[in-house]
């Protein structure tokens, strides 16, 4: 059977050993052309989205969720198989037995599925109720073991985004090797590895691993039984490229039905899948119309992917992402590209399916990626502003050719590298903390140590610094030790099994800790030390806010004299980090990721040094605080670069927001100078850019909402203003003329 | 050596080819009706920089300039510091960083010819194509801004020439074979701009306590300038040169 479904497949190695990277390197075929071959959507295509489209309507028009499925728990096996549109469907299966349809998850936690039922007028079966009355859930363990000041900073928000009440996610199953492989390979070579297992000496973590295996296993062979429902044999290899998508896609099905993580990424499957396709057109079993209508298809399907979410979860992610993200391009290890033909054909989906967030397109962004590439790239950024970029000339020295984008920013080697998500820590409470004595400055709670209230008429650099640093060693402590009971308990509890599977058995890992607030505790520090900060208490004796005097320099300027503060702040909050050993010998990494939550955030944060009023949001990510560059974007950007990634192994997270006709006059113009500028940011040491390029709605929408828009710059010939420090009226009429006018 | 900037904009990509950073120069003799930077006019106003502080700065965005792209000086009216420029485009040139110099070519002296020399190529702006209607304008007469072009020509300097379209003030066929007519014979002129007239500088003169001059509510339509630039090509019987 491998004989034929591996014809014409050269490589040996990947033949004996499950070797992903092997199998792609020995028979991709890099493209360096245009973006003239890709084809529109089908009518089936085009119909099969209206249909989906019209059940996106009706979901919204419910208020989010269109229906939930209360007395089944989501598994592989719980539902039977479900359609869109059977006859019409290249790849089929959903997550229950109709569309949009939600399942519960309890695995996590049940007061979590409870309140999302409730705040959509459902009520959880009592079946369910009744059983996970008996069975401990990864919130159970969780909060068995807390302690006292764990409690507290997670309830303070000091530590914050916790993944201790549903799937923490950020997982990436190498779901190529189902397709490659087959099922049944898969099985045999984890029996193995098991069987080996038992001639070490059986200690806790032997037994614990070998236990994994077999539910591992026994969850490979439940998908098998998931694919039987839709009426294929996934024991062995994809005999084609459909087949291939078909087995792909079935993998990844099973990890979102077993599990609601967080993000739930692909990994880099554009390349893989293209090897399938190129015999396929060779053979002249498809043409190129097939291949871009398989791939709609499965896109059509990643887009109906969804996990039964709070309103405040909502709120916090603005909408209920699943983070499905596909990282495209890159260079090799040696020097070819890994753009294929299908890296187009997946970006080409935006244009024959409508520009989405998911799956969320990452372009592994390097100096050397083909020219044609890049244009294209940066032609549908510009025409449907969805795609983010990543830089791959810094990663591949430390993650090889076959790494993937879990979430946003958070890279692994697939199928051998994991994260335990460590969600983040809210840096300007841990300031604030340390000027009122280990006290939280809304609350008044005493969650860390107890010292005086630094009462003074001006707050002096020096004293500053060393109650933040005692404060920054304590919180970094607590924080590890928070971030291992949840992980302890999530393994015991709620384990991928599946998604760890198709991982190899022998797997490296991360502990991913984030890092919240970053621009605001720098412009902070730097206000202390620069200008002249007096705090005001309230009738508590707790400071509440503060006057500053005169000017300092401010982050997002290519200023080093904050810029660096800036970094010294992350790198010693990293090396903090790594004093206190991670589960399961996990490796300290660290992002500045918040990219929606940043609002939430700082709601629950006072008044701080920098000016920032209270409840005030903060900036996203690694990004600067808006309306406070006066030296364009560049020098934001700038300012970012110099957030050193090898303490930020996890990512560094930038949001940009252009005009179109602030980039250029014209499309090939703008396409020209959007690629010099990724080409110029990378080159700087910059990790990640989210290219948010503006349309009328968006434009309006900054007005209300200028922290999502941050570096939102205005730009005639000759003339340049930030948009928010325009008035209403202003910002008013530069949206009639840019979006009327060609400036 | 030491001068006078407004600011520095360091994404720019409307004044000249490629991304560019625009180095706003504080100062300048024209006080245009319509300005839209009327903060840039009184010298003295400006930031007191020099010039390796500038440069070092400016070194920071080469990574982004790629082919094309490098520095623009905008203002105000670079020209009006113009040893201060050319100090500026002699250690640009150096660094192998190309340049342009946004002006409205009012001056046009030794030094000014020395600064043409350096920079790799001329934005013109001309306000207007008859001298009594420039004057009215800009408070200054035309006759300058055509020496300028000329030597321009003479010395085969690159030239983009610029024209800001106010409805009823420049905005007829007549005004666009008035600045074909200027224009037709000069060959190193590689392409014209008409820029839509614009509101965005209103709020600045507010700020300062000064009057708009310009009675006008709205710029032309983007048609208008459509129809404008092609009848401007047959003009100047060549289509691409806009």
């Amino acid at each position: 059977m491998k004989k034929s479904t591996w014809r014409n497949f050269k490589g040996h190695l990947w033949q004996r050993e499950i070797n992903v990277r092997d199998f792609i390197q020995n028979n991709y075929i890099p493209y360096n052309g245009d973006s003239s071959f890709l084809k529109g959507p089908t009518n089936r295509t085009q119909n099969l989205k209206s249909k989906v489209d019209k059940l996106f309507k009706l979901e919204k028009k419910k208020g989010g969720v269109l229906d939930i499925d209360t007395k089944t728990v989501s598994s592989l096996l719980t539902y039977g198989p479900g359609y869109i549109d059977k006859k019409n469907e290249i790849i089929v299966g959903l997550q229950t037995d109709k569309p949009l349809k939600r399942g519960v998850n309890p695995f996590g936690g049940i007061k979590m599925v409870r309140k999302s039922c409730q705040a959509y007028g459902y009520k959880l079966d009592k079946r369910i109720e009744d059983y996970f009355h008996f069975r401990t859930t990864h919130n159970d363990g969780v909060f068995r073991v807390y302690t006292e000041e764990m409690k507290k900073a997670r309830e303070n928000g000091v530590i914050t985004g916790l993944p201790d009440a549903y799937g923490r996610g950020r997982i990436i199953g190498d779901y190529r090797r189902v397709p490659l492989y087959g099922v049944d390979f898969l099985i045999e070579k984890k029996r193995a590895d098991r069987n080996l297992l038992g001639r070490k000496l059986m200690d806790k973590e032997n037994i614990k691993l070998s236990e994994e295996l077999y539910s591992q296993i026994d969850f490979l062979d439940k998908l098998k039984d998931m694919a039987k429902m839709y009426g294929f044999n996934i024991s062995r290899p994809a005999s084609n490229s459909v087949e291939a998508t078909q087995w792909l896609y079935f993998a990844y099905l099973g990890a979102i039905k077993e599990q609601n993580g967080a993000a739930m990424s692909l990994g880099r499957i554009n390349t893989f899948l293209d090897i399938y396709f190129e015999r396929d057109l060779k053979e002249g079993l498809l043409t190129e119309e097939n291949v871009q209508e398989t791939i709609d298809d499965f896109v059509i399907k990643l887009r109906m992917a969804r996990q039964l979410r709070t309103p405040e979860y909502d709120e916090l992610f603005a909408g209920d992402p699943l983070w499905i993200t596909e990282s495209v391009g890159g260079m090799g290890t040696n020097g070819k590209t890994l753009v294929t033909k299908s890296s187009f054909r997946f970006l080409n989906t935006l244009y024959n399916l409508g520009s989405s967030s998911e799956p969320n397109l990452t372009v592994l962004w390097s100096k050397k990626l083909p020219k044609n590439f890049k244009q294209f790239c940066a032609k549908v950024s510009i025409e449907t502003n969805s795609i983010q970029y990543e830089n791959d000339d810094m990663m591949r020295p430390l993650y090889g050719d076959d790494y993937g984008i879990a979430c946003c920013v958070s890279a692994m080697k697939l199928g051998k590298q994991m994260q335990y998500f460590g969600a983040r820590c809210n840096l300007p409470k841990v300031l604030l903390m340390a000027l009122n004595g280990g006290k939280d400055e809304l609350t008044g709670e005493q969650i860390g140590p107890k010292l005086p209230v630094y009462k003074t008429e001006k707050l002096d650099y020096k004293e500053v610094m060393k109650r933040y640093n005692f404060y920054q060693k304590w919180l970094c402590n607590l924080y590890v030790n928070t971030m291992n009971v949840i992980h302890f308990m999530h393994d015991k509890y709620a384990y991928e099994k599946l998604q760890m599977a198709l991982h190899d058995t022998d797997v490296e890992r991360f502990m991913a800790f984030g890092i919240a607030g970053l621009s605001v505790i720098a412009d902070s520090i730097s206000a202390i030390k620069y200008a002249n900060v007096k705090p005001t208490y309230g009738k508590n004796g707790l400071i509440t806010d503060f006057k500053i005097n005169g000017d300092f320099p401010k982050y997002g300027n290519d200023d080093n004299r904050v810029d660096m503060m800036a970094t010294k702040i992350v790198t010693d909050f990293y090396n903090n980090l790594k004093k206190t050993p991670a589960y399961r010998n996990s490796k300290h990494t660290l992002s500045i990721l918040t990219i929606t939550s940043n609002i939430v955030y700082g709601k629950k944060t006072g008044a701080t040094p920098d000016g920032r009023k209270k409840g005030q949001p903060f900036a996203p990510g690694a990004n600067p605080m808006h309306q406070r560059d006066s030296a364009g974007a560049l020098a934001s950007l700038n300012s970012v670069s110099k957030i050193p990634y090898q303490c930020c192994r996890d990512g560094i997270s930038n949001t940009f927001s252009i005009l179109p006709s602030v980039i250029g006059k014209g499309i090939h113009e703008q396409i020209d100078n959007l690629v010099t500028m990724l080409d110029g940011y990378f080159l700087k040491g910059g990790h990640h850019l989210n290219v948010n390029v503006l349309n009328r709605e968006q434009l309006v929408d900054a007005m209300k909402n200028p922290q999502k828009y941050p570096n939102l710059t205005i730009r005639v010939s000759g003339y340049a203003v930030n948009f928010h420090k325009l008035s209403k009226q202003q910002q008013k009429e530069v949206i009639s003329r840019t979006f009327h006018c060609s400036i | 050596m030491k001068g006078y900037i407004h600011s520095i904009e360091t994404l720019g990509a409307l004044d000249g080819p490629g991304l560019r950073v625009v180095v706003f120069f504080q100062g300048c003799p024209m006080r245009c009706k319509y300005c839209q930077n009327p903060d840039t006019w009184a010298l003295k106003d400006g930031i007191l920089t020099d010039t390796n502080t500038l440069i070092k700065k400016i070194e920071n965005y080469k990574p982004y300039f790629g082919v094309k792209g490098g520095i623009t000086v905008s203002g105000g009216e670079p020209f009006m510091q113009a040893e201060f420029l050319l100090d500026l485009l002699k250690n640009l040139k150096k660094r192998k960083i190309k340049t342009v110099v946004d002006t409205c070519g009012y001056y046009l002296s030794s030094t000014v010819k020395k600064c043409i020399e350096y920079m790799d190529f001329v934005l013109l702006d001309i306000k207007h194509t008859v001298n009594t209607e420039h004057k009215k304008l800009t408070g200054k007469s035309l006759t300058n801004v055509l020496k300028f072009l000329n030597y321009c020509c003479s010395q085969r300097k690159k030239l983009w020439i610029r024209q800001v379209i106010i409805p009823g003030i420049n905005d007829t066929k007549k005004d666009m074979q008035q600045l074909a007519c200027l224009v037709k014979d000069c060959k190193s002129i590689q392409k014209i701009e008409l820029l839509p007239y614009h509101l965005m500088g209103k709020w600045k003169w507010k700020k300062l306590g000064k009057k708009y001059l310009l009675q006008k509510k709205k710029g032309p339509t983007p048609e208008k300038i459509r129809k404008l630039k092609i009848y401007l090509s047959r003009q100047l019987k060549c289509a691409d040169e806009i």
